[in-house]
This record gives structure tokens, C-alpha cells and sequence, in this order.
């Protein structure tokens, strides 16, 4: 038996809706038979009726539904049906939902689920990555979970938080990824994880650039180059002990993401490496990010337009020569 | 539509609404609450700004005053006598005003961005039709837990009418079949923009129809009507209706804030019906039928004078928030705090 990424989403879902009597999903064709866009929720609205409820196509009233609820004692799991509507939502996310807490002191413990990432034909507005936009504002904690088992132990962990969390599922990684089982373990929300050691660069991403890096560092390794994988997983609260851990060992850093490049979680880990372990660094901290334009459509574009296995490559030996 | 009640300035003549006084004295400490924070404001004393409900009281006092323990009520920038029917405390509104430590928010948010969302009233954001989901959701919630008998309440203005939040928060309130009202008041203008810049329909009361919604049209200006059919509103929605679109008519006879000399108000519009102050017209007709004389009235505003000086000099002597006391955490699980170098 082996659970899909995009399964043991589903799964963390029927956990919670069977566990948690305060737990309801709300989303864009989520319900019924038709079980969401990408299926993420087929088979609960039959399996618990009344808590998994097709809303209007109104992402700002999804969410603003969603924090009410929320603060009346229930846990909400909203379904973008892409990242790139809730653009629609930023309002309620970032000035309704991330202000209530510190305002009146009433937690907000909504969950959005944010159909995150680029894939081939998608195009400019379904394949965003949202989660340095939201990590800018106060008030939200930020997830972009890049393995079967931490999309299901972190969007469990997600519902049992008290404040707003924005969870990133990767598209991309729906059916590509695949484990045994469900985990039976898990490592906390806030914590990155070393994914491969190494000694000669540190390679600090997430999400599905996790596997880009991984499939560079499997390269180098052939010419016994060691990089060093850190999984950020949490993008907010961002794990910097971990990561500044990784760059002592190797003394190099390039940060990899799939999100545009102008700020973002690429100049934010770098930003803190080079004020908190300047020190640490034998050579300039490194990025690659998706380019200063809209997604493309074909897939000749795309795959040039996100970091892939031979740019990842190209600037790590660029930081290696330093 | 339900219920078009008569405009213009001829005074009820049946027994007053069983509310009327109460409702009265909480407009009339509305104005002199206001007027209070408006001079507090003019001598430098308050930062920030002064947003107050000048002429629209009677529609706010309404809104407030047949909520009870359990319901949910959304108030917006001119809602001081609403929110003030519905429990708030002056102190509150006071320590929010002055920014006092031991207010409701405590210094993080001020004048009438405040509310205290455990007794039902919630604090609102700037954004135009951003409080409408969430009454939706609070009532969704409410239902989901088996509760009964509840109703909420959100007020609007025809500029606020405009937003894509507010259309889609009413659309979905009526999908939910929830039980909510929503009252909004057509001041005539949206800060200093007018109604032809602001729709082109023949009455936003015409809308309810479209949303589903059932909808009433009322004299803002005529506290017995605001009261009747407001008050009749709120009972239907309580009663399982769909949801409710009052829409009121008033004039703002103030400027947007106390910083705004409202020189765009045209003097056409000043002699219109609906400029009428609603709070003088209640003292008419408390006088016409002798609920009140002008002593009692007198003596009515001595001691409301008397509430909202203590209530400001009880503010004015507490301590302002301080920095290096603050915690900084936006959210409210403390391990999930990012540590920013």
C-alpha cells in the first residue's frame, strides 16, 4: 500500500473531521460527489454530512465566513481552490484574520489551504507560490510542508493552532510523491529538517524545490561534492537556528524557491544568515528563484522559468568556486 | 419590498414605540458623548481621529437596542448609540478615545476600530463590507452548535455598499440562510463624494431583492419609524426570514471625521427632509406628548453629562500603553513566535 501527497492530504482531513467536532471544511466544489478540483476532499461529504460545504465563488467571504466561525469556537479548513485566488482573500487573510489575535486578544484559528506551485501548462494564474507574500504580514503562521508525511502531520498540526495558518500544498507534488504509509511521527511546526547532510554548500529550500535539490545534491555527490538539503517547512515562524546550524558545517549557502524572486523566503534566510552567522560564510549566500515575470504557459517556458535541476547546478558551482 | 414607510418631517401620532425613551436618552448621550470627544479631539487631546454619528443616531440606537445576550452585532463608524444600546460601556469607548492601557485594545487600535467580540460585538476593520462574512460565520457557527435564536446585526453606508466585500457578503449570508440584518444608512455622502458618484440605482433598497434578501426602507431622520421597522426586521430575521437590507436615509451633520469641515455639502441638500437632526426631532415629540417636560428633559441631560465626564476623566487619569512593556507577538501561540534577528 502506498499514500500519495495528495492523499494523505485527504486523510489528515478525514482525521480531523472525525476527531474534531469543531472542524468544517468550506471551499469551491468541495463537496457532493465531485470532491474538490483536485479531489482533496472526495468521499467527506458523504462520509460527514453537513461539515463540508460548497461555498459561492467569493474568496474574501469564504475567508471572512471563516474567521467568524472561528472565533465562535469552530476550526474552519478553507479551500483556495488555487493559491492564486486567494488574492481575492488578502484582505480578510492579512487584515481581518491577522489583526484579530492582537486587536481584541480573540484567537483566529483558521486554516487556508493554499493549492500552491507551478505545473506544466498552468500558466500566469494557476501557479503561484504565496507563501513570502503571507509570511510578510503579521499574524499568520506559514507552511509549505514538501513530503506525504509532513502534508499530513502539519495540516493536522495546522487545525490544532490557535492563530491563522496558511498552508501551501504543492500541486506539483499531489501525485508525484508518494509514501509507504502515514507517517506514525512527526517533527513540530516551526522546525526545518535536514533532509541530506553534507559538508561542501548548504542548498536551504522548500516545498517542491526540496526534490529539486535533492536530485542536484545527488549529482555533486557522484564528483564527491557533499551538499547539505535543508526542508524549511514552516516559512513563518522560519527555523533559523537549524539553518544557520547547516551553514556553520558548510560555509556555503544558496537559497532555492519557487516564489518570485523580489524578497520573499530566499532574501529572508539570507538576510538572517548574514546578520546572524556572517561569520559562518567562506563565500557571498547565493539565491535562484522563479524569474521577475508572470508564469508562462507552455511548458518550454515554464520549466525555464522556475529554478530547475541544471540552474540549481549552474549556481552551485558558481558558490563552490568562490 | 416589505415596508416603504412615509418620509418627511410630519411627527408620529400614535403612543410613541415602548422603546422611545430609552432610545432617546442613549441618542442623547450619544450627542454629548460626541461632542465631548469632537472638543477633546479640537484641544489636541485625543490622537488619531473622531469619527462621530451626528444625525444618525436614531438609526443606530435601533440597530442596538433589541439585540440581546447571544446575538452578534458588527458596528461601524457611526454607530456610538448602537453600540451603546447593545452594552458597551462609555468607559470603554473612553479609554479607546484617549488610548488608555486599560481599554479594550489596549492601545493597538484606536477611536471606533474597538468592539469585544465575547459579548457579540465585534471590532471592525477599515475595509468597507469586511465584517459582513464574519457575522455570517459567527451565526453559521452558532447554528452548527445548536444554538437558537440568535440574530446579527451589521450597519453599512451607501458608500460601503459599493464593495466587492459587501457583495459578496451578502450574497453569501443569504446562500447560508443565515439570520442576519443588515442596515444601511444612505447619508448622502461617502466622505465627500455624493450619491451620483456612488451608484446609479433608482434606491439601494432595491437590491435586497436581488440578493435574496427581504428589504425595508425607513425615514432615518424619525426615531419611531427607525425603531418599528428596524425593530421588525431584526424580528423576522430572529424568526427564520431571509435576510434583511434596511436601508435608512439620513444626512451626516458632521464631516467624515473631526478633522473634515464638510464644505461639500451643498446647501440644497441641507434643506432636504432627510437632513433633519433625528435627535431634536425626538425631543419634539417627547415634548408634543408629554412623555418628557422640559425639566425632566433638563434633568435627563444633567446626568448623562455627569456619566460621560466621569467616564473621560476616569480615562484621562490612566496610564498610556508603553513599548518596552509590550510583548510584540501577533499571534497568540508563543512558540510559534518567529525570532526575527
Amino acid at each position: 500500500m502506498s499514500v500519495t501527497y495528495l492523499e494523505a492530504i485527504r486523510e489528515a482531513q478525514t482525521y480531523l473531521l472525525r476527531e474534531d467536532k469543531r472542524v468544517f471544511l468550506y471551499g469551491q466544489d468541495i463537496a457532493g460527489k465531485f470532491g474538490g478540483a483536485f479531489k482533496a476532499t472526495k468521499g467527506l461529504a458523504e462520509q460527514f454530512p453537513g461539515r463540508v460545504l460548497n461555498t459561492p465563488i467569493s474568496e474574501d467571504a469564504m475567508v471572512g465566513t471563516a474567521i467568524g466561525a472561528a472565533m465562535e469556537g469552530m476550526r474552519p479548513i478553507v479551500e483556495m481552490q488555487f493559491a492564486d485566488f486567494s488574492s481575492i482573500a488578502l484582505n480578510q487573510i492579512l487584515n481581518n484574520a491577522g489583526t484579530q489575535y492582537w486587536r481584541t486578544q480573540v484567537p483566529c484559528p483558521i486554516t487556508v489551504r493554499l493549492p500552491s506551485g507551478g505545473t506544466k501548462g498552468s500558466g500566469p494564474f494557476h501557479s503561484q507560490s504565496m507563501e513570502g507574500l503571507y509570511s510578510h504580514y503579521p499574524g499568520l503562521v506559514v507552511l509549505t510542508p514538501a513530503t506525504v508525511e509532513d502534508a499530513y502531520t502539519m495540516l493536522i498540526d495546522a487545525v490544532a493552532i490557535d492563530d491563522p495558518v496558511i498552508y501551501c500544498e504543492h500541486k506539483y507534488l499531489y501525485y508525484h510523491l508518494k509514501a509507504d504509509a502515514l507517517p506514525t511521527e512527526k517533527l513540530p511546526i516551526g522546525k526545518a529538517r535536514v533532509v541530506r547532510p553534507g559538508r561542501d554548500l548548504s542548498i536551504v529550500t522548500n516545498s517542491a524545490m526540496v526534490h529539486e535539490a535533492l536530485a542536484v545534491a545527488q549529482q555533486f555527490s557522484a564528483d564527491g561534492i557533499e551538499i547539505e538539503v535543508v526542508d524549511l517547512r514552516s516559512v513563518k515562524p522560519l527555523d533559523t537556528d537549524t539553518v544557520l546550524a547547516s551553514v556553520a558545517r558548510t560555509g556555503r549557502l544558496l537559497c532555492v524557491g519557487e516564489a518570485f524572486p523580489w524578497g520573499g523566503v530566499t532574501a529572508e534566510v539570507i538576510a538572517r544568515v548574514a546578520t546572524e552567522g556572517f561569520h559562518l560564510l567562506d563565500a557571498a549566500p547565493a539565491r535562484i528563484n522563479a524569474k521577475d515575470t508572470p508564469i508562462p504557459y507552455h511548458p518550454n517556458l515554464w520549466s525555464e522559468h522556475r529554478p530547475n535541476a541544471k540552474t540549481i547546478a549552474a549556481k552551485v558551482r558558481q558558490v563552490l568556486a568562490e | 419590498m416589505l415596508q416603504t414607510a412615509e418620509r418627511g418631517a410630519s411627527a408620529s401620532k400614535k403612543a410613541p414605540h415602548e422603546k422611545y425613551l430609552e432610545a432617546f436618552r442613549i441618542m442623547l448621550q450619544t450627542r454629548i458623548f460626541e461632542d465631548k470627544l469632537a472638543s477633546l479631539y479640537r484641544g489636541g487631546l485625543i490622537t488619531g481621529g473622531v469619527y462621530i454619528g451626528k444625525g444618525q443616531e436614531a438609526v443606530s440606537v435601533s440597530c442596538g437596542i433589541f439585540l440581546q445576550k447571544g446575538d452578534v452585532f458588527a458596528p461601524l463608524i457611526r454607530d456610538q448609540a448602537g453600540r451603546s444600546a447593545f452594552g458597551e460601556p462609555l468607559l470603554d469607548v473612553a479609554r479607546t478615545y484617549l488610548g488608555s492601557r486599560s481599554g479594550p485594545m489596549r492601545g493597538r487600535d484606536g477611536n471606533i476600530h474597538r468592539g469585544c467580540p465575547k459579548a457579540g460585538q465585534l471590532a471592525m476593520i477599515s475595509h468597507l463590507g469586511a465584517m459582513i462574512p464574519v457575522v455570517v460565520g459567527k451565526l453559521l457557527a452558532k447554528r452548527m452548535k445548536g444554538e437558537k435564536g440568535f440574530v446579527g446585526l451589521t450597519t453599512i453606508g451607501e458608500g460601503g455598499m459599493q464593495t466587492g466585500a459587501t457583495h459578496e457578503g451578502m450574497n453569501i449570508a443569504a446562500v447560508e440562510h443565515v439570520p442576519l440584518v443588515i442596515v444601511a444608512t444612505n447619508n448622502h455622502y461617502a466622505y465627500s463624494t455624493p450619491n451620483d458618484r456612488q451608484f446609479a440605482c433608482a434606491d439601494l433598497v432595491d437590491r435586497a431583492k436581488g440578493y435574496g434578501y427581504e428589504g425595508s426602507s425607513v425615514d432615518g431622520t424619525d426615531l419611531t419609524q427607525c425603531l418599528e421597522v428596524i425593530g421588525a426586521a431584526i424580528k423576522r430575521a430572529r424568526a427564520g426570514r431571509p435576510p434583511q437590507l434596511v436601508v435608512a436615509s439620513t444626512l451626516r451633520l458632521a464631516g467624515h471625521g473631526e478633522h473634515d469641515d464638510a464644505s461639500y455639502v451643498t446647501d440644497d441638500i441641507r434643506r432636504e427632509p432627510f437632513a433633519q437632526d433625528s435627535l431634536q426631532r425626538a425631543e419634539q415629540l417627547i415634548l408634543e406628548q408629554e412623555l418628557l417636560d422640559r425639566e425632566g428633559l433638563q434633568q435627563m441631560r444633567t446626568e448623562l453629562a455627569a456619566e460621560v465626564d466621569e467616564a473621560v476623566s476616569t480615562a484621562q487619569q490612566e496610564d498610556a500603553p508603553v513599548g518596552s512593556e509590550e510583548d510584540w507577538c501577533a499571534v497568540s501561540t508563543r512558540e510559534l513566535v518567529d525570532q526575527i534577528p
